[in-house]
Parts: C-alpha cells; sequence; structure tokens
C-alpha cells in the first residue's frame, strides 16, 4: 500500500510539473508580447517604460530561462506577482479559494444526492413510462447550459417570487440558486452512470439470489446492486470536480459572487499571464488530488479492486452520451 | 451507420428537424427571418413575445427572433470550426498512438493524459489569454482543449479495430497496411466517429456560447447566442425573454445533438 501511494504521489508530481510546462507553452511561448497587451494598444506608453515593465516581471530573459526560474520559484511555492492584481499570484488564488470551495462543495453534495436519487427511482419506478421521465432528466441536466439555467432561477425564484437573493455571497441563502444550478450537470452525469451500472447491475445472479431471499425490490437495489453500481460513478465524481471549477467560472459571473472562477474571468480579460496560469495549475491540481482521493477510496469499497493503475475513459464521451 | 434508432422513438428525429431548422437558419437566415437583425424600432422597446414578435423585442426594439436566427450562423460556424479543430488534431493523435504503439504511443498518451487533467473550459480560457479575445480565436480555443479527449477515443477506436477479426483475416489475406487501412479499418470506424462529431459539436456550441456570454466572443451588436444572452441579462428583471430564449435555443441545440450522438451510436 505504501509503495502504492508512494507510486501515485511521484504521477501526482509529474502531471504538475506537466501541467506547468503545458501552461507555459501556451502562455508565455506562443508569439505575442504580454506587456504590449496589458498595457493596451491606446495606452500612452514609451517603448522605454515597456522595456521597463518587461524587465520588471523578467519577460526580457530568454525562455528557456524563464521557465526554468519560473519552474524553480513554483516548487518552492511561489507562482509569480499578477500584473492586474499587483500581489502575488498565491495570494490572490488563496483569497478567493474560500468562497469558490463552499460553492463547490455544496454543489457536489447536491449533486451527487440528486444523481443518485434520480437514478434509484427511474430503476425503481414501477411503470415503465415513469422510467423513461426520469431518465430525460439526466441529458437535460448536461445539455442546459450554466448560464441559461442561472438566469432562469434568477428570474424565478429570485426576482418573481424573491426567495432567494440574486446575487452576493452572505449565508446560506445566497447560496442556493448558484449551489443548485452547479449542481445540474454534476447530477446529470451521475445519474446517467449510475443508472447505466444499475440496469447491468439489476440483471446479475446476485440480484436473483437477493430477491429469492425475501428482500424486496427497492431493498436488494439499494443493498446490492447500488454498492456494485457505485464504482464508475465514484470515478466520474472524481472527474466532475474539475468541471465544478470551470463551471464556477459562468455561475459565479451569472450571480456576481467572488471566487476563483471571477478571478478568472477577470485575470483572462486583462491577460494576466501570470494569474492564468496558477489557476490553470490549481485547476489540475485539485483534478489530481481528488483523483487520487478516489483511487484510495475504491480498494474500501470493492476489496477485489488490487491497487493497480487503471486508465480512465476520456471525460465527455460519458458526460453527454 | 444508422440513422434510424432502435430505441428511443421519435427523439432522434425530432433532434434532425432541429438541426435541419438551425443549418436552415446558419445558411439563409432571410428565409426564416426576413427582417433587418439591426432595425431599431425605439417606439417598440422591450415588448414581450407576441404574434408579431415571437421572441419579443430588445432595448433598441430590435426583434429578437431575427437575432437569433441571424446569430445562429456565427454560433453554429464557431462550433463547427471548434469541433474540426479538435476531430482532425485529435483523431491524428489518436491514430498515430493507435497505430505506432510502444514509445510513441506512451509519449502521447501522458501528455493526452495531462491534457485532461486540465478542466476543458479553463484551458480554452488559458488559450484565449494567449490568443486574445474574437469569436475564431474563441473557437480555436474550445478546438484545442477537446484534441485530448478526442485522441483518446480514437486511439481506443483504433485499438478495437485493429485486434479485431477481420483485420486479421485481411492481413492474412496478404493485404497492405495501406489496403487495410482504407478498405477494411477505415470504413468500419465512420460510425463511431460520426457519434463522436455530433457529441464534439454539442460540446463545441456548449463551450462557445459560454465563452461568448463571458464576454470573449462577439463584441455587440452583432449577434451571436451567448452574447445575446449576455446583453439580455442586463434586463432579466424586466424582460427574462432577452436572455432565456436566445438560451433555450442553445439548449436545445446541444439537446438535440447530443440525442443524435446516441442515436449514431453503433
Amino acid at each position: 500500500m505504501a509503495r502504492y501511494v508512494l507510486a501515485r504521489l511521484t504521477q501526482a508530481a509529474f502531471v504538475l510539473w506537466a501541467a506547468y510546462t503545458v501552461s507555459f507553452v501556451v502562455l508565455f511561448a506562443l508569439p505575442g508580447d504580454p506587456v504590449a497587451l496589458m498595457v493596451g494598444p491606446d495606452a500612452n506608453v514609451t517603448e522605454e517604460q515597456m522595456a521597463a515593465i518587461r524587465s520588471q516581471y523578467g519577460l526580457d530573459r530568454p525562455l528557456a530561462v524563464q521557465y526554468l526560474a519560473g519552474l524553480a520559484e513554483a516548487t518552492r511555492g511561489d507562482l509569480g506577482d499578477s500584473m492586474q492584481a499587483r500581489q502575488p499570484v498565491t495570494t490572490a488564488i488563496a483569497e478567493s479559494f474560500g468562497p469558490t470551495a463552499k460553492l463547490a462543495g455544496a454543489a457536489l453534495v447536491v449533486g451527487t444526492a440528486a444523481g443518485v436519487l434520480l437514478a434509484l427511482l427511474a430503476m425503481l419506478a414501477p411503470r415503465p413510462w415513469q422510467r423513461t421521465a426520469l431518465l430525460t432528466l439526466p441529458p437535460l441536466g448536461v445539455a442546459v447550459p450554466s448560464f441559461l439555467l442561472g438566469l432562469l432561477l434568477l428570474h424565478l425564484l429570485s426576482f418573481r417570487w424573491q426567495l432567494f437573493p440574486a446575487s452576493g455571497d452572505d449565508g446560506w441563502r445566497s447560496l442556493v440558486l448558484p449551489a443548485l444550478t452547479m449542481a445540474a450537470p454534476a447530477a446529470g452525469v451521475i445519474a446517467q452512470v449510475l443508472a447505466a451500472g444499475l440496469r447491468q447491475a439489476g440483471r446479475e445472479d446476485y440480484m436473483v439470489t437477493a430477491r429469492a431471499k425475501g428482500n424486496s425490490r427497492p431493498r436488494a437495489y439499494a443493498r446490492h446492486a447500488l454498492r456494485n453500481a457505485a464504482l464508475p460513478a465514484l470515478t466520474m465524481t472524481g472527474l466532475l470536480v474539475g468541471g465544478l471549477l470551470a463551471g464556477s467560472v459562468v455561475v459565479e459571473t451569472v450571480f456576481a459572487r467572488p471566487g476563483l472562477g471571477r478571478l478568472t474571468t477577470m485575470a483572462v480579460s486583462a491577460q494576466d499571464l501570470a494569474l492564468v496560469q496558477g489557476l490553470v495549475l490549481v485547476g489540475a491540481a485539485l483534478f489530481v488530488l481528488v483523483n487520487l482521493a478516489v483511487d484510495l477510496l475504491y480498494p474500501l469499497l470493492d476489496p477485489r479492486v488490487a491497487t493497480a493503475p487503471r486508465r480512465r475513459a476520456g471525460v465527455r464521451q460519458i458526460t453527454a452520451l | 451507420m444508422r440513422l434510424v434508432p432502435r430505441r428511443g422513438g421519435s427523439a432522434p428525429v425530432i433532434s434532425v428537424l432541429w438541426l435541419t431548422a438551425a443549418a436552415a437558419a446558419a445558411l439563409t437566415p432571410g428565409l426564416l427571418a426576413p427582417g433587418d437583425p439591426s432595425a431599431v424600432e425605439p417606439a417598440n422597446r422591450l415588448r414581450p413575445p407576441s404574434w408579431q414578435h415571437l421572441f419579443g423585442t430588445d432595448e433598441l426594439g430590435r426583434d429578437l427572433f431575427t437575432r437569433v436566427v441571424h446569430g445562429a450562423s456565427i454560433s453554429l460556424t464557431a462550433a463547427l470550426v471548434a469541433t474540426a479543430v479538435g476531430l482532425v488534431l485529435g483523431s491524428a493523435l489518436g491514430l498515430l498512438a493507435g497505430f505506432a504503439r510502444g514509445w510513441t504511443d506512451t509519449g502521447v498518451m501522458r501528455v493526452v493524459d495531462v491534457l485532461l487533467s486540465i478542466p476543458s473550459l479553463l484551458l480554452s480560457l488559458a488559450l484565449i489569454a494567449a490568443l486574445g479575445p474574437g469569436v475564431w480565436n474563441v473557437a480555436v480555443a474550445v478546438g484545442l482543449a477537446s484534441v485530448a479527449a478526442c485522441a483518446r477515443i480514437m486511439r481506443s477506436e483504433v485499438l478495437r479495430v485493429r485486434e479485431s477479426l477481420f483485420v486479421e483475416a485481411a492481413h492474412a489475406g496478404g493485404a497492405r497496411w495501406s489496403r487495410v487501412l482504407l478498405r477494411h479499418v477505415l470504413p468500419n470506424a465512420t460510425g463511431p466517429v460520426a457519434a463522436l462529431a455530433a457529441l464534439e459539436f454539442g460540446a463545441a456550441i456548449l463551450a462557445v456560447s459560454a465563452l461568448s456570454f463571458l464576454g470573449y466572443g462577439v463584441q455587440p451588436p452583432d449577434p451571436e447566442w451567448g452574447s445575446l444572452v449576455a446583453t439580455g441579462r442586463d434586463f432579466l428583471r424586466e424582460a427574462w425573454w432577452l436572455a432565456l430564449l436566445p438560451g433555450c435555443t442553445v439548449a436545445l441545440t446541444v439537446l438535440a445533438s447530443n440525442r443524435l450522438a446516441r442515436a449514431v451510436r453503433p
């Protein structure tokens, strides 16, 4: 086990290094002058001032030097300075992390609960049309853009019936609408994967045995099928966390909340490359951490799963089908 | 590849009809909405949907239905460009990895794994930060962000086909690689690729409209679905139709495209 964990940690470090490299190539090695982008085409800035800014951020050094120096600083936890916020990138990210973590956590809990409930209800529905009706919901959750769902909830629950505040970040009431918006695609994906797993598990011999022993259908599904179908759904949940982070970009804009998503739109609009790179790294780090946690959880749910590395299918292959 | 599905009844037919209408709107917008999308009529501002103005009118009195129909061309073309970029580059990488195996395979798939660990919207945003805003940059950014997922699916498809009996039989019959590839592998790969393309198209519409909504795509006054929603957002309190109806158009197009992907999946 210790060896497995060590191997996975090495792999995680590799992914982080590679994510740093990829984002460096995308942001700094592509042709284009970040300083010219920062000051804008109309700004009244002399060539000397531009050169001064360049040397202040170390952008006048050769690319290889920039890359190696940046990487060395990154391993010490220093991701450079944000040009726009005029503070270290790590500080800017740390300040925005809390609100987004709260939102994404709430969305993950709601989304998982709704997805599991929907899949179980669909499998247990006594009439075929009820099952069909329930199973039309998950594809909707995946296909409806979150800006539309967010604005729809705003229109109905905030403006028309005034149940929840429209924007801001104070108290749980302001968390409800954005969390619901963010939870919908997650619930859709989990329900689809779980429903497929439950359908397959329902045909297994152990389900016949469970029913023959006198278990009711709901009990057989809840105690036997769910546990077997939960593994792929758990993998999906791990993959969804990155999606939640990306979703926060749109959701936090719609509901005017502070957080990583808002920081991202601000950084991209201002072409604050160091900050964008920091945010990409946070996204990759979260993905790596969550999937590490999921992989370590796996053997607890299913003792047959040896601690062997598994290959994962592309996320979106399952997401939309 | 079959367009008439075994399951699902009329849903795929409706999907095809909707997508055809959307394509018609993109190719000949004048046919569905003969009016001028930027004709301003201040006397008629913020009118709710009616028979005269199906989707209502906006803050300048422009007919929203006409603007949505004319916006189809930019929205769908951008999504199409994104799909093409992702599919062509992704398939090339996937084919390379699947056929070369060995070190090439390991190397390519390692890069793909890393790209998959960055949420695709975040990757598109990083590309936009580097390339600058604009609808074509958005399309290319969305396409590049989907390369990894396409490469992964393509590789698994190649591995599946090259292990199949008919490829082995063709080899045993003495056929050259090029012939096996063109006559046996390619025809058997059209179904999965069509499903993948439809799926990617739906995802691209979602991503492009989300990025336009955030303000990186088309600049007003040109109509585009995502930016129409963004403009309508400011008037949500008094005129819900301005944001919600273009948004529903996006949702229905994505839904139709995803449903079609499921129907053509072999």
